[in-house]
């Protein structure tokens, strides 16, 4: 970027504070930062070290009780902070907009589609009936499917990807120099995500439009961004070129964020994850040095109590450590704990079938259609085994957990066999050891723990429970198993509300395992945790299968957290196992067509170019199947196979290609491997 | 939509069945001998038979049920006892008063307790958001007789700005001199429904300005008073409408009270008057219409609610 251009976007020195209970508490400190016309800037860092709030400073949009407290937010060489709420409002009619995480609660749900993109075309003097008009182009430049239609509806008769789609119409609607970009893709499948960041991409080519791409998501920022800041705890910490950061990183925090991240390639088998270790600050703690000092391990006295500058890596490429030659090369942060003791006596699972389960079906009934969210799924899993489940939402994926632990009972015909026992179909219908034995750990620890119970009673009920034990007998088992989950001790008595995220998933396992569960059932257990967090937990979750064999179900949307802690894999496409097999083979290929674009849509972190393989068209309604195989209308596949009439008139069978590689496809397996080399 | 109507309309039907019930029931079991109480303790045990009789009373209850039940479905309300007139006759005028009195009375308060709760919400947490709600608060614990009489104090007998009592007596009033009796009841009804609609309102309107939608809004470039205007309004509005149609039955169903106090000759006065007298068979088909009432708006909100509330709509329609 040339430097002699006004910068769209300058951040100087910026200082945010939010007044809780009376007290400032700093949440932005000393931010510089600047975007040129056209550039995008991404901002990375963990959950609560302010990324949203330098946006809705940006914006000018800062919560009732948030304040800026010192710097400037200059915009074209303008300073903003002090005008007043007329030109605010001019500006951000005609030169700032923003693309919001939840689309769908950003539109109103009152108000019909066309008429709230309208309403910024009248804002800018554009008459009623033009301003349709240009609002259905608009969402035309946004390549919604069926744009006039989309016009007349409401809110929540669209997609997550259509709603985001409607509001980056919106946002762009006006022209903006400065497109602010909070989090645009969380929450959306990773084929939407991959369509929505394309268009984004395209959008920029076509406009010029300077973004700021706030993203939890390495990968994404990685493909999308031109530059990079890493915020922690309110601070700026490392800054550069994308490619230059990602290569280089220099601040241990960025290494640290990078290495927990399970990366291709990376499995439990040979590897364990890096973790930060320690919490990240609260809200407005105060520092005299530097402000990772207390989770870094090479951070030394100096950086205790002396504030570091930041220092030139390599020209634009800047980092605020003392020890920025060293972070690199800074030692493996990897919780030890020793179990090789037992270790030994499981350490290799026996093809031995724990769970069977054949030809579960359920129908659900929807405003009197029938639909069949699930179709004849049959798999098996071993002892001390992991069995990734993975799809796009409303795949079936939490169907399929739910049928397993009997809280909804499947079709005539479905069959669950646990250790050699069949299982009644319904939970209320199993005996305790039963229920103990199959247990289920959630996404939200927040909605799955009793917040009026304190730590150890939770998992002390737990035992009582599902073991038979007494009640002093089982609060000596509560804080064992807590401590096994190495929650500490001082904790035991607090309730939830009192714990980070991470530790309140811990006590959820914890509880998981009250009944010393065969098989447990993860949902999506780390989705709403930040990476380092993560990294402990799948950590954790390695080391309980190590430690007492347990078999894992574990269902999440990240492809690459179910490669690292998978033994097998099924991929779920419409209520069907569409691909079957080792972890191995599904990442490696041949694949599936459906499996290959899935995994073509992730954002890759190591920065490599891969062709992104489009689904087209969207995922056909359960309650009304395609003919034939249910991804022909959407096969990346099908065109060119010489297989098209096949695919369009007859469901294929789930058939093993491999030797325990099993795919539902018409297209031999030969011929995938061709295409997909 | 049509389905989800006659839907609604079926449940209201089997609701009303109840009620009937309930209400026959009720009366059926309450202590007194009738005949004795209207013919005295003297007249010969023929005479009482005679009159049972008369009245259908000597029938089984299943029998006086039915016959009751199918006079109201054809418009045969029956013949009030102490009155000797027909029941439609006594409650037909008194009904279309308090109609009346119930009309005045929402026009009032309707757009004042939902502007006071809108300002409340806009001015969450300064003085006049506390002095809107914790004077609404107070003024509703308060019963609307004791309103009444201070009013009636206060305008009517101080002052005189206000007639004392809600009718009119001339022969045929005209319809501002009928309003202008009706104010003084409305007023002491408006300081008893105020602090419960405005509290309603406010939580709409704050729910709504916290939306993601309104964040939308505001950074669309909106100025806060149109975005308030344009979108805020019509979401936060909805469960008010729901809240007020279910205030409409109290208002219009009788208030027995307010009538008595401002000597109004509505539906309230009758049914208090028929207590009094014991005159069940004008009572029972009171109470019954009273109930009628009630479920007739409580479907009219029902549907309102749909139309207004797209999401509801479209789970209707579908």
């Amino acid at each position: 970027m040339s430097t002699t251009q006004t910068p769209t976007l300058e951040l100087r020195n910026l200082e945010v504070a939010y007044t809780v209970r009376g007290i400032d508490r700093q949440v932005l400190r000393d931010v510089s930062l600047s975007i040129a016309p056209g550039e995008a800037y991404g901002l990375v860092g963990e959950s609560g070290c302010g990324k949203s709030t330098a946006a809705f400073a940006a914006m000018r949009y800062l919560p009732r009780n948030g304040k800026i407290t010192g710097g400037s937010i200059i915009f074209e060489g303008k300073d903003i902070v002090d005008i007043g709420e007329t030109d605010v409002a001019q500006l951000r009619r005609s030169a700032i907009s923003m693309v919001y995480q939840n689309p769908a609660t950003a539109l109103n749900p009152t108000i019909r589609i066309g008429k709230q993109i309208a309403e910024v075309f009248e804002l800018n003097g554009v008459s009623k009936t033009d301003a349709m008009k240009l609002a259905q182009e608009s969402l035309v430049k946004v390549q919604i499917a069926d744009p006039e239609r989309v016009m007349r509806r409401y809110a929540h008769q669209l997609s997550g990807g259509m709603a985001q789609r409607v509001v980056i119409a919106m946002a762009l609607a006006s022209n903006p120099r400065l497109l602010v970009m909070d989090e645009p893709t969380t929450g959306l499948d990773a084929t939407v995500e991959a369509e929505v960041l394309d268009l984004v991409r395209e959008l920029r080519r076509d406009t010029g439009t300077a973004v700021l791409f706030i993203s939890h998501n390495l990968g994404v920022i990685r493909n999308m961004c031109d530059r990079v800041g890493v915020l922690y705890a309110g601070a700026l910490v490392e800054q550069g070129a994308t490619a230059e950061i990602f290569k280089n990183p220099s601040h241990p925090y960025t290494v640290g964020l990078l290495r927990c991240i399970p990366r291709g390639g990376l499995h439990k088998s040979t590897d364990r994850l890096d973790t930060i270790p320690g919490t990240p600050p609260a809200l407005g703690t105060k520092y005299e040095g530097c402000v990772f000092a207390s989770r870094c391990s090479l951070a030394d006295d100096k950086c205790q109590t002396e504030l570091p500058q930041m220092v030139e890596i390599n020209g634009a490429h800047i980092a605020r450590c003392f020890h920025s030659d060293k972070a690199s090369s800074m030692p493996r942060s990897i919780e030890k704990i020793d179990y090789a003791s037992q270790a030994d006596v499981h350490s290799v699972h026996n093809d031995d079938t724990l769970l069977s389960i054949s030809h579960l079906s359920k129908i659900f009934t929807q405003d009197g259609h029938k639909v069949r969210v699930i179709n004849d799924v049959s798999f098996n899993l071993g002892f001390g085994e992991t069995l990734g489940l993975v799809g796009e939402s409303g795949s079936g994926k939490t169907t399929i957990a739910k049928l397993l632990l009997g809280l909804v009972s499947p079709e005539e015909g479905g069959v669950v066999t646990l250790d050699g026992k069949g299982l009644a179909q319904t939970l209320n219908r199993r005996d305790v050891s039963d229920v103990g034995s199959m247990q289920i750990v959630f996404q939200n620890p927040d909605q799955a723990l009793n917040r009026r119970h304190s730590v150890t009673r939770i998992i002390s009920r737990a035992v009582e429970r599902l073991r038979g034990f007494s009640v002093d007998d089982s609060v000596v088992r509560a804080h064992e198993l807590l401590t096994g989950m190495r929650v500490d001790e001082s904790l035991h008595s607090v309730r939830p509300a009192q714990l980070s995220g991470g530790l309140k998933q811990r006590v959820a396992i914890a509880r998981a395992f009250a009944g010393a569960p065969q098989i447990v059932v993860c949902d999506e257990p780390t989705s709403a945790l930040d990476v380092s967090v993560q990294a402990a937990i799948l950590n954790l979750l390695v080391d309980l299968q190590k430690k007492d064999n347990t078999s894992f179900i574990f269902i999440s949307h990240d492809l690459g957290v179910v490669r690292y802690i998978s033994d097998r894999i099924a991929v779920l496409y419409l209520g069907r196992v569409v691909e079957f097999g080792t972890s191995q083979r599904v990442f490696n290929g041949p694949f599936h067509p459906y499996t290959e674009a899935l995994l073509s849509s992730v954002p890759n972190i190591d920065g490599s170019i891969r062709k992104r393989i489009p689904l087209t068209g969207v995922v056909p309604s359960p309650s009304n199947p395609p003919s034939g195989c249910v991804l022909n209308p959407r096969c990346p596949r099908k065109a060119g196979s010489g297989f098209e009439t096949l695919c369009e008139t007859e469901e294929p069978n789930l058939t093993e290609v491999e030797p325990g590689h099993f795919m539902r496809c018409h297209i031999p397996v030969a011929n995938l491997k061709q295409l997909q080399s | 939509m049509l389905r989800f109507i006659a839907k609604r309309i079926g449940l209201s039907l089997v609701t009303l069945f109840i009620v009937s019930m309930i209400v026959f029931i009720m009366m059926s079991i309450m202590p007194g001998d009738l005949a004795k109480q209207t013919l005295g303790r003297d007249a010969t045990p023929e005479a009482y038979e005679i009159w049972n009789k008369e009245k259908g009373l000597d029938k089984p209850l299943v029998v006086q049920y039915c016959v009751w039940i199918g006079g109201v479905m054809t418009g045969d309300l029956g013949m009030s006892f102490q009155y000797e007139q027909p029941v439609s006759e006594i409650l037909g005028p008194a009904a279309s008063k308090s109609a009346q009195l119930a009309i005045v009375a929402l026009i009032l308060i309707a757009p004042i307790s939902i502007l006071g709760g809108v300002i409340a919400a806009m001015n969450r947490g300064k003085r006049i958001d506390r002095v809107l709600t914790v004077g609404g608060l107070s003024a509703a614990v308060i019963p609307e007789f004791v309103w009444s009489v201070v009013l009636i104090l206060v305008f009517g007998v101080a002052i005189r700005v206000f007639p004392v009592s809600a009718f009119p007596d001339e022969e045929n009033p005209n319809i501002i001199n009928s309003i202008y009796h009706l104010l003084l009841p409305s007023i002491a009804l408006l300081f008893v429904l105020f602090g419960y609609i405005s509290r309603i309102t406010r939580a709409g309107v704050i729910e709504a300005l916290d939306s993601d939608y309104m964040r939308t809004a505001v950074l669309k470039g909106l100025s806060r008073k149109t975005a308030v205007f344009r979108h805020v309004l019509r979401n936060a509005l909805l469960p008010t409408i729901a809240v007020i149609a279910t205030q409409v039955p109290y208002l219009a169903g009788g208030l027995i009270a307010i009538e008595r106090v401002f000597n109004y000759p509505g539906f309230g006065n009758i049914l208090m008057d028929a207590v009094v007298a014991r005159d069940f068979s004008l009572l029972q088909t009171a109470v019954f219409l009273v109930g009628l009432v009630i479920i007739c708006f409580q479907l009219i909100a029902d549907v309102l609610f749909a139309v207004l509330n797209p999401r509801i709509r479209q789970r209707v329609t579908e």
